[in-house]
């Protein structure tokens, strides 16, 4: 960049009214990062980074903290932290403590924590002898606190699989402060997870979208030492996380593509899937190798964070759009979510994608097997004409049922997560046990993640995470939180808020 | 319209002599998952064919008991289309039009679901208006776990001035199927100008908490959706009004009262 536009945009930061003090920091920082040379590529890999096939979401040029940081916080309220002076936590109140300290000073991407725990499991020893009333007075200042200090809707607090007090007393605090922050996610295990808790999430995403539901039984499997679900429905190793998130754009690619499938799914992808992975490890090496952040990083030093549990996130999509373009090269016009060629060629194509970054060595990803993650990423403010991950494009989706089938068979081949978000009518209201049922046909036929929105409240969901509509209709005064400015772009680019509710069907017929 | 069916039409006599899952219906729609027809999310078929003729049908398409290019479809049919919507269920439903209208069917539906492995785990509740002989409720109790009955009004000329019929067999049934320990709801459909007087309310709540003061009672508002246009002049139910009869109901002794 040159000095004079940088000075000009530097300007413009400064004299920003919308922004708080904080926001026009963390992009000022941003700038001053970006006025650096992006670590090496290839000219190939460039041109497609230029042409945004390849999408590196902005992270920044010179990554100098990993993108995901799933902190191991019951080690520090077990033994304390030498870096931040504090001994083990002895009761509840330095157990809250220790983890709003721990969380402001846990970088990301965004310069708030994308994690903040198993909240419930990580409290329970400290509950014992607080009584309810007691409990929800301190977890609701604690609640509070989260929102108020981390002004970001990518701070995720995780839930279950068990069912105790606390994640009953979060979810009812979640009804009744109607908050952005923190997103949430409830662990379901088929066997361990209560149908009732699973009803008191369900009664809570009527409340505020949240919870988000994850298939605990599938991610123990493929992430066996531990996993936290992080952002926007990311899935990573717990103790460790992802050192970035590149994405390849198949609609793109699937543009660039002429003749039949196999042109597409043997050449046309592996040709991309390589440059995607050749900026994964450019920016991995520039974080480890060159900005040393697990040398230096307290959550590093205090053993809160390993590098050895850290994996990438490999991130695609533009499926729907690139499947009907393969197969109107063959001549044929079909529908992904509509028609199943295309269901199948959907499918096919995330099987390639997944065969080929099961194959492809990427450094210091230890964590998963010295390979890269599969991620179907849910979009970013400023895609347009294209469908976030693997979803069916909004207001084009189907009969619940029919939704269900087409996505489920490719929930398996994204271990580090993928969010089909369903739209309800009105009735699924006065039934939350029918939600529960559909939740748990879910996870029993394969989902792996399920997320539920419903139009009659004041949260609408951007690509995971939340906004209030009433925060939307105030933006150019600014927002408190920095992702409401991410998801008024989104709003108007992507009409996000135009998914096609579930009608199930609302009157009885005859009698 | 059929009368109280005992003995059904040709059309759903098995043909064949025998084999359940070739026993037929006449249906007029199925959804793979409904949220408003009993517990949890359910698979429901609604046949073809009403005894009633109700002032207040929101689909008045499945009075007749054919129509026009109607859907025919065997047991056998059904239970492969709701194979792929089995995991996500928590049971099946048959409504209507009337489900004992073709209640060798309903039977043999509820028996194929219990003799599947797959399949054995999902409930089975009907729908109906309640106008059935007592010897049709006992060959469906045996595969049946839960009946919801509508209760259009209780006094009988009230309940002649909205559906066409007197209600004798529907109290008869209420009660033979509460006897019988499946008696899941009643439901009211509240139509302003026809059973929504003070009078009707102390009754008919009387009526209920003298069968079962836990019974769970579905208070329902009439609304103009689907409504035949002859019948467009009557007014929708208003929340007052389901407030009102809440509360009566309670104030009898109800304790499991519902409004919708």
């Amino acid at each position: 960049m040159e000095l004079n536009e940088l000075r000009a945009q530097t300007r413009d930061l400064i004299e920003d009214p919308t922004l708080t003090f904080r926001q026009r920091m963390h992009r000022l920082a941003t700038l001053a990062e970006n006025a650096l040379e992006p670590p090496q590529v290839s000219a190939a890999c460039a041109e497609a980074l230029e042409k945004r096939v390849v999408c590196d979401m902005f992270e920044g040029n010179a990554p100098h903290r990993p993108r995901y940081l799933l902190p191991d916080f019951a080690k520090l309220l077990r033994e304390g932290s030498t870096f931040l002076e504090l001994g083990p936590a002895r009761d509840l109140d330095e157990a809250l403590t220790h983890l709003l300290i721990a969380y402001s000073q846990t970088p990301s991407i965004t310069g708030y924590p994308v994690w903040l725990g198993d909240v419930d499991t990580l409290l329970a020893p400290y509950v014992d002898d607080v009584s309810d009333e007691e409990l929800h007075r301190r977890l609701r200042l604690f609640w509070i606190s989260v929102d108020r200090m981390f002004p970001d809707a990518f701070t995720h607090a995780n839930l279950g699989p068990d069912d105790n007090r606390v994640a009953r007393t979060v979810l009812r605090l979640e009804r009744e402060l109607l908050q952005v922050v923190p997103n949430l996610t409830l662990k379901v295990d088929a066997d361990r997870t209560p149908d009732s808790l699973v009803r008191d999430g369900v009664e809570t995403v009527f409340a505020c979208g949240k919870p988000h539901f994850v298939n605990h039984s599938m991610m123990s499997g493929d992430l066996s030492r531990g996993y936290g679900v992080v952002s926007c429905y990311n899935s990573l190793p717990a103790g460790g996380g992802s050192h970035t998130l590149v994405r390849l754009n198949l609609r793109e690619v699937a543009l660039r593509h002429d003749g039949d499938r196999r042109g597409f799914l043997e050449e046309l992808l592996p040709h991309y899937v390589e440059l995607t992975a050749e900026l994964m490890e450019a920016r991995i090496r520039h974080l480890v190798e060159r900005s040393g952040f697990f040398d230096h990083s307290w959550l590093a030093t205090d053993g809160l964070l390993h590098l050895d549990r850290y994996t990438a996130m490999f991130g695609i999509y533009g499926l729907a759009e690139a499947t009907s373009i393969v197969l109107e090269h063959e001549g044929i016009e079909a529908r992904y979510g509509h028609d199943q060629v295309a269901d199948d060629l959907a499918h096919e194509i995330v099987e390639a994608v997944s065969r080929l970054v099961a194959d492809r060595p990427m450094p210091y990803c230890e964590g998963t097997g010295g390979r890269a993650l599969l991620h179907s990423q849910s979009g970013i403010d400023s895609d347009i004409g294209v469908t976030a991950g693997t979803r069916i494009p909004v207001g084009d989706e189907p009969g619940l049922l029919r939704h269900l089938q087409a996505v489920t068979p490719n929930h398996r081949l994204f271990p580090a997560g993928v969010s089909d978000i369903l739209a309800f009518d009105e009735t699924a209201r006065r039934n939350p046990d029918a939600v529960v049922d559909v939740i748990r046909g879910a996870f029993r036929t394969g989902m792996r993640d399920m997320t539920f929105n419903l139009d009659s409240n004041d949260f609408i969901r951007i690509t995971g995470y939340l906004v209030r509509k009433s925060d939307l209709a105030k933006i150019e005064h600014g927002a408190r939180h920095d992702s409401t400015f991410l998801g008024a772009g989104a709003v108007e680019q992507m009409h996000v808020d135009q998914r096609t509710p579930k009608r199930i069907i609302a009157h009885e017929m005859g009698g | 319209m059929a009368g109280p069916l005992v003995a059904p039409p040709a059309a759903v006599r098995r043909p064949g002599g025998g084999d359940p899952l070739l026993t037929r219906a006449r249906v007029a729609d199925v959804i793979p998952f409904s949220w408003v027809d009993g517990p949890g999310n359910r698979y429901v078929v609604f046949v073809q064919g009403c005894s009633f003729d109700c002032v207040a049908c929101h689909n008045p398409e499945t009075i007749a008991p054919r129509t026009p290019g109607g859907r025919v479809a065997t047991v056998g049919d059904l239970l492969t289309d709701l194979r792929p919507a089995a995991p996500y269920l928590a049971g099946v439903t048959v409504s209507g039009g009337e489900a004992t209208g073709q209640w060798h069917f309903v039977r043999d539906l509820f028996r194929g679901v219990r003799a599947d492995g797959e399949l054995s785990r999902l409930t089975t509740f009907v729908d109906s208006n309640g106008n059935a002989l007592p010897r049709v409720w006992d060959r469906l109790l045996p595969v049946t776990d839960g009946f919801m009955i509508d209760l259009k009004a209780l006094d009988p000329e009230v309940h002649r001035r909205l559906t066409g019929r007197g209600n004798d067999l529907v109290l008869d049934s209420i009660r033979h199927l509460h006897g019988a320990g499946k008696l899941h709801e009643v439901r009211l459909l509240l139509v302003p100008g026809y059973n929504d007087s003070p009078d009707q309310l102390a009754r008919t709540a009387e009526w209920l908490a003298d069968l079962d003061p836990a019974l769970r009672v579905v208070v329902i508002g009439f609304r103009q959706h689907g409504v035949r246009p002859e019948y467009a002049g009557v007014p929708e139910a208003t929340a007052d009004l389901l407030a009102g009869w809440r509360a009566g109901l309670e104030a009898a002794g109800l304790s499991g009262v519902v409004t919708v």
